[in-house]
């Protein structure tokens, strides 16, 4: 038996003695979700004896080193952990934007004080986070960001306000872009972390046409902010936030591929029906949902490849653009196929058979895939300056 | 498996990517098909690719091949799809062999080493129809003599009028079985037509064509096994050639954006052709790695394979198709000329979809194995 078998087998069993058959099933709404954070609290003890076994595995975060809270596992053995967490429907201990966004930029761009002080706490899920970088009026033109820092010596005093802060009213601290030098454009950014219970930040819920709200709009009104909690270099922010948009993109084009792994069409077979031939009774939407199946295991295919040259330096930096792009595009489609198949029954809003609307207000949400985290046309210029070099206007 | 090649494999696609282009551009193509060659393809070249030893790359070692998997028989399809390279590697190299490698025996100590020493071209008349429907076969094999006799029409026989021997699907009391038929069998015939890529394949008859027990490829009524294992590797080969083919189209493209002006600006400035282009790169991608991973399980001889090798031939197929008629819309007027090559990766591609069946037929498969 080779070390990797070894290994699989040395999951296998762990799994089996510590994932709860409750987080054994796919996640049907929101309080499924594990954040943890400050305020926390878990939706059943299962929740939080996964979380718990997985933080002292280092699993929330195994491919990280274990000062830092993770397991220190190669790239093929996280691989692995992730194909066996798959095999038995695991839910994810711990979602995160500390894991998936900040976490990445600190161990690239972070100092090792950094790195112990913050990294553990993501780990263990104790602090949650939120990304404050689009401003109003900004979208996707992150450079043009307003928010300033005046430099008061030992700190800055920020003012401004952020948009589509994604959980802010719930997030302990955030990873902030801040403009520290009016005079540049680019070269006058930076990184900042800091706590939201700090004096001046106040935090407003954005409904959305799905009804529901992770967004909100988030002020800045002098807060103060000691130097010692920045990343990588002053006015240098941009290139943090560049390295860590790609994990974003990332996670983001995720939702298309992870997610549910069970093909569309099998959800369908009562509300459609099956003919003769054991065949869902709509020709054509049978056909659209298995031509969307084909496009759902290439895109699997091109996520497992990318990864796997993502994480050896082997894939083009502006790789995550196209994952990104065609990720949301294909989730955007996946919940057009969810509406027709449901029927009418899928047009329930807040029915209690429905988990109060939850597809319509699924599908409607996923029309923020394309637009939030750069647009898809953003990403389509990304892709023809970048990768194929096309000529600029 | 990590999902790229890995450096025994960068080293094969370094060694025959050159030699192709070198060897058998698309100008190699052209002059096959304006002197109207009656082969289909350069028995020269053919020798050239033996001496690198690629006829038997799916050939075991036991057979005198390489003894590689579909991962590497890939790359040189993709080169062989980038080139418009007329050639007899899918069907000899890879269909036939996987077929005769499966089924063992006589016949695959007969035509294995035969095919590695580049001595034998083989054809495969699975179809019989205008459309591949392998499920409905209907030449018949029927116990004669010593052996059997076989009764029907085959049609898409790639090579099939130079092949020195003929893969038949035939039913028989029990099921499916497979026959080497030898080119020189009684009652065989085979009409080659020009296709619209200048390749030629041809309609067999089987007039009563009889052959020894012997001729049997693997086990008589159990030819389905062999044949999926043709099927699957013909199918993923199609679609590495037609990724290579839409890599081909995609390139010349993004080429032309970058020279050709209109109102005084590179055509390539416009976002309009921007974003087509940059989608375009997206679809390939992502065939690519839908084709390396159905390579990969075929490799492994995992039971995942059949699914991924029909999202492999459905995926494969939609993304080089994007990639021909975006390349020919976007050179515009030239693109329309048979003196520019772009038409002719559209005709290629249009031959390679067809084969073995097309994108919907592997779509409506992918909603059939997963139950509905």
């Amino acid at each position: 038996m080779s070390d990797l078998d070894a290994f699989r087998a040395e999951v296998r069993a762990w799994l089996e003695a510590n994932c709860p058959p409750e987080m054994r099933e796919p996640v049907r709404e929101e309080g499924d979700v594990c954040w943890g954070g400050r305020n926390w609290e878990f939706k059943n003890e299962a929740q939080k004896q996964w979380l718990e076994a997985c933080v002292a595995k280092g699993y929330t975060v195994p491919d990280w080193p274990k000062p830092y809270g993770g397991a220190g596992l190669s790239p093929e053995e996280t691989k692995i952990l992730k194909q066996e967490m798959k095999r038995i429907n695991a839910r994810s201990p711990l979602d995160s934007f500390g894991i998936w966004m900040l976490g990445p930029a600190l161990l690239q761009f972070g100092t090792e004080e950094q790195k112990v002080h913050y990294l553990n706490p993501i780990a263990r899920g104790e602090i949650r986070w939120c990304q404050g970088y689009s401003e109003p009026g900004s979208g996707s033109d992150l450079v043009s960001l307003q928010t300033f820092g005046e430099d008061k010596g030992d700190h800055w005093v920020v003012n401004g306000s952020k948009i589509w802060t994604s959980y802010a009213d719930k997030a302990d601290w955030i990873f902030c872009l801040v403009r520290t030098d009016k005079a540049n454009k680019y070269q006058g950014i930076t990184f900042m972390l800091f706590d939201m219970a700090s004096k001046g930040v106040t935090t407003k819920p954005i409904l959305l046409i799905s009804g529901n709200s992770p967004f909100c709009e988030t002020f800045f009104d002098d807060v103060e902010v000691p130097k010692r909690q920045y990343v990588g270099e002053i006015n240098r922010g941009w290139d943090v936030a560049k390295y860590l948009l790609g994990h974003e993109r990332e996670m983001i084009s995720g939702g298309g591929a992870g997610g549910d792994m069970v093909s569309i069409g099998t959800l369908f077979a009562r509300s459609l029906g099956k003919n003769d031939h054991g065949e869902l009774d709509d020709p054509i939407l049978r056909a659209e949902m298995a031509a969307f199946d084909v496009d759902v295991f290439a895109y699997r295919a091109m996520g497992e490849r990318f990864m796997d040259m993502w994480k050896t330096g082997r894939a083009h930096p502006a790789s995550s653009n196209m994952m990104k792009y065609v990720g949301t595009e294909l989730n955007k489609r996946r919940h057009e196929l969810v509406m027709s198949g449901g029927g009418s029954e899928a047009l329930e809003w807040d029915s209690e058979e429905t988990k109060g609307g939850a597809r319509a207000r699924g599908w409607l949400r996923t029309k923020a895939n394309s637009i939030e985290g750069g647009t898809s046309e953003v990403m389509l210029n990304v892709i023809a300056k970048r990768i194929l070099d096309l000529p600029g206007a | 498996m990590p999902l790229y090649h890995n450096d025994d494999q960068a080293m094969l696609k370094d060694s025959v990517a050159p030699f192709v282009a070198e060897q058998a551009p698309v100008s190699h193509l052209r002059s096959l098909r304006d002197s109207a060659d009656a082969t289909g393809f350069s028995r020269d070249l053919w020798a050239q690719f033996t001496e690198m030893g690629l006829p038997g790359i799916l050939v075991p070692e036991a057979h005198g091949g390489l003894g590689m998997g579909h991962m590497e028989a890939g790359i040189v399809l993709e080169e062989i799809g980038r080139n418009l390279t007329p050639s007899p590697f899918l069907s000899t190299g890879v269909g036939a062999v996987a077929a005769l490698a499966k089924a063992g025996g006589a016949q695959a100590g007969r035509w294995l080493p035969a095919i590695a020493s580049g001595e034998a071209i083989v054809a495969l008349a699975i179809d019989e129809g205008a459309k591949h429907r392998p499920d409905r076969i209907a030449t018949t094999a029927t116990r004669a003599g010593n052996g059997f006799r076989l009764d029907g029409k085959k049609s898409f026989v790639l090579h099939g009028h130079v092949a020195d021997m003929s893969i038949v699907a035939a039913k028989t009391d029990g099921g499916i079985t497979l026959f080497a038929v030898p080119k020189d069998a009684k009652g065989l015939t085979a009409d080659p037509r020009r296709l619209v890529d200048s390749s030629l394949a041809s309609h067999v008859t089987l007039g009563g064509v009889e052959v020894d027990a012997d001729a049997v490829i693997g086990e008589v009524d159990a030819g389905g096994e062999i044949l999926d294992a043709l099927l699957a590797a013909t199918r993923t080969g199609a679609a590495a050639e037609m990724v290579g083919v839409g890599q081909g189209a995609m390139d010349m493209t993004v080429n032309y954006l970058k020279e050709r002006k209109q109102f005084g600006k590179l055509i390539g400035e416009f976002q309009g052709l921007q974003h087509r282009a940059a989608h375009l790169y997206g679809e390939m991608e992502v065939a690519r790695a839908t084709v390396m991973k159905a390579q990969q399980l075929l490799d492994e001889g995992s039971e995942g394979a059949k699914l991924m090798v029909s999202v492999a031939k459905a995926k494969a197929g939609r993304a080089a198709n994007l990639a021909v008629r975006e390349g020919v819309q976007m050179h515009g007027g030239i693109g329309m000329t048979d003196e520019y090559d772009i038409g002719l990766y559209m005709k290629r591609d249009r031959a390679l979809a067809e084969f073995m069946g097309d994108v919907h037929y592997h779509i409506d498969q992918v909603a059939r194995m997963n139950g509905y």
